[in-house]
């Protein structure tokens, strides 16, 4: 075990007391405290979305939603994971599909049932706008949505709790995917790469490093340019 | 330029953008400018009736926060926010009082919207755009006007939640005028018919189309008995329940005779001249396009 | 009258904001109403069984089929708002899960074809 200078602090893992140093991220607090993550841990980076756990701090009513990897324990933290949140993305074919005003509408018709409540907002760990990209979607506005929901790691933080039954990570799926195929287009500059690959332009180079001793890759390696913006 | 805040709502963006098009036109012409904010969302139509509701009321004291934010900001000249649809309209108005008037949910409507930078004050007007045009005066409308619609002989259908309940209509529910002072400004003949008020059946059209499409010919018959050529309506609703529905009504009454039914800021566009773009009968079904052009008043 | 059935017309009385005890039968809300026709027990009719307690009245198609257009309040020579008594009625059940109309009901045609403001109305009125 590490020597570890902070405080400890006490939080409750599914309700058990534990004493835990409190500069620790709850994922760690939690393997400290001797949990074995089986499900509910991932990237351990803040990305991939599987570690999604509510909790209620100390002397507040507010349930708040947070990422185990991102966020470090509080003094009175009640914790909760959320190994799964159920959802049932409809089916489609990006391919028929159009960027149409009622596209959204058509596949994900409970939009139309949102309250505008912003309970999605409060509880996404990434600060997502996820009501405006709702209302976007429900609107029509395909590009806004896709904009906006752009950070979305889908915990399901937000389908748990929104009222009127949405999930809204798979609406933002649905309007990037299209805003990507049909709004935005291919990326111009990678298409010309393509191309120059697909011409031979990279061959020479590729060989003449696959040929170099460790020496010259070293020498390369080590004086390479490097931008230091 | 005057500037208010307008507040589109869903079905303007999607199904009903000639209703849109054909306003900000109009309302260019007549010297407004109508400033949407950057963020607002869905009303929530229809107003919730029960009196412990707070949830229902945050999507449209939210819309009112915005068009607050927008004053604040400078960006409109008044604390107005101009509607366009009917039930937006009355949805928002009728929250609005809600929050006025209830100081137990107002306050909880505020302890909810916590994550809002300010608090709503309350102190926005919900007006529809017809009043907007009274309040400038029939006059001034009628000076936009470059070609009258001489000879067109429309009903001016009201529906329900632009007059209705009592005392939030924008006109007196027994004999409104509203319409009718709008279309006479235009130049044309305005058909009063009995059934100018009764509901095309609202909501219902999701499940029970069959229904809707009766009620749609009853309006729609009475209406061009008393013989009116076209119907002018404010509300994405009615239209879509009394003018695509017109296919399902010939199927059940084969000697019914299809009848345009066309947003009023359209024909304001015919009658200002401003060109198909503005004037946008693509969108509407039937074609009003076929009547206009007997009538002289569209050209090829 | 029984303690049931005066729980039923007080949390209808609570819920809506009326006073069903004002109406005297004359039943002009029922003559504007514009959906009677698909309707089991007339709107005036509802009133008099709220007036009485009888908590049957939550089995009618009668509060499925209102469209709260508002035309028996107009009417109502008592002032009394029948549309909102109509939603007082449908709360009572729905806030025991019960949705009139299911989402999963509709085709994939209907939706690309339904504005925003008819599904968005519906849902609101009709589910929980």
């Amino acid at each position: 075990m590490m020597e570890n200078n902070a405080e400890y602090v006490t939080i409750y893992v599914m309700g058990k007391k534990h004493e835990v140093p409190g500069d620790l991220t709850i994922m760690k607090a939690m393997e400290y405290a001797g949990h074995q993550f089986t499900r509910g841990a991932g990237c351990r980076g803040g990305f991939c979305g599987a570690c999604a756990t509510i909790y209620r701090k100390k002397g507040s009513y507010k349930l708040e939603g947070a990422l185990a990897c991102q966020k470090i324990v509080e003094d009175g933290m009640y914790i909760a994971q959320i190994p799964f949140s159920p959802a049932e993305k409809t089916t489609y074919d990006l391919d028929e599909l159009r960027p149409d005003a009622n596209t959204m509408l058509e596949y994900y018709p409970e939009l139309s049932r949102c309250l505008a409540c912003n309970t999605c907002t409060k509880a996404c760990p990434q600060d997502i706008m996820v009501m405006d990209y709702v209302q976007a979607s429900l609107r029509g506005d395909i590009e806004q949505a896709a904009k906006l929901s752009f950070d979305c790691i889908s915990c399901g933080l937000c389908a748990v709790r929104c009222p009127a039954e949405i999930v809204p990570y798979n609406v933002g799926q649905l309007a990037r995917r299209l805003y990507a195929k049909y709004i935005d287009g291919p990326s111009q500059h990678v298409l010309d790469r393509v191309e120059e690959v697909e011409e031979g332009k990279y061959d020479e180079g590729i060989t003449r490093m696959m040929k170099a001793s460790k020496e010259e890759l070293s020498e390369l390696y080590n004086n390479r340019e490097i931008d230091l913006k | 330029m005057t500037r208010l805040a307008y507040y589109p709502g869903c079905t303007l963006k999607t199904k009903a953008k000639n209703f849109e098009d054909s306003t900000l036109a109009t309302a260019e012409k007549l010297g407004i400018e109508l400033v949407e904010p950057e963020r607002w969302n869905c009303c929530g139509t229809v107003h919730s009736l029960s009196t412990d509701d707070v949830m229902h009321h945050l999507a449209p004291v939210r819309n009112l926060l915005r068009m607050e934010e927008l004053r604040d900001a400078g960006e409109v000249d008044s604390r107005q926010v101009v509607t366009l649809c009917a039930m937006c309209y009355n949805t928002l108005k009728r929250s609005n009082t809600v929050f006025n008037t209830d100081s137990d949910r107002r306050k909880k409507i505020r302890d909810n919207m916590y994550k809002e930078e300010k608090e709503y004050s309350g102190n926005v007007e919900v007006v529809h755009y017809l009043e907007t045009l009274r309040e400038m005066g029939w006059d001034k409308v009628k000076e936009a006007v470059v070609k009258p619609l001489t000879g067109l002989k429309v009903a001016p259908y009201y529906g329900c939640l632009l007059l209705r309940p009592r005392g939030t209509g924008i006109d007196d529910t027994d004999n409104p005028t509203i319409m009718e002072d709008l279309l006479e400004a235009l130049g044309a003949e305005a058909v009063g018919f009995a059934y100018s008020q009764k509901c095309c059946g609202s909501y219902n059209t999701v499940h029970m189309k069959d229904v809707v499409a009766d009620l749609a010919y009853k309006i729609l018959n009475n209406a061009e008995e008393e013989g009116a050529e076209m119907l002018i309506t404010a509300c994405p609703l009615c239209e879509y329940n009394l003018g695509p529905i017109q296919s399902e009504v010939e199927k059940k009454h084969p000697v019914f005779d299809s009848i345009p039914v066309v947003y009023f800021t359209q024909l304001m566009a015919l009658a200002f001249g401003l060109g198909e773009e503005a004037t946008a009968f693509t969108g509407n079904t039937p074609d009003p396009r076929p009547l206009l052009r007997d009538k002289g008043l569209l050209e090829e | 009258m029984d303690p049931d059935n005066k729980r039923f017309k007080d949390r209808v009385t609570e819920l809506s904001g009326e006073n069903v005890d004002l109406c005297f039968q004359c039943g002009a809300c029922s003559s504007g109403c514009p959906m009677t026709q698909e309707m089991d027990l007339l709107p005036s009719k509802i009133i008099r069984m709220v007036q009485l307690g009888l908590e049957e009245a939550l089995e009618s198609s009668t509060i499925w089929v209102c469209t709260t257009c508002f035309n028996c309040e107009v009417r109502c020579p008592r002032g009394i708002d029948i549309a909102n008594v109509m939603e007082a009625l449908r709360q009572l059940v729905l806030r025991k899960k019960y949705n009139r109309v299911s989402l999963d009901e509709l085709s994939q045609e209907e939706l690309r074809d339904l504005p925003q403001i008819a599904l968005v109305s519906n849902q609101r009125k009709l589910t929980a």
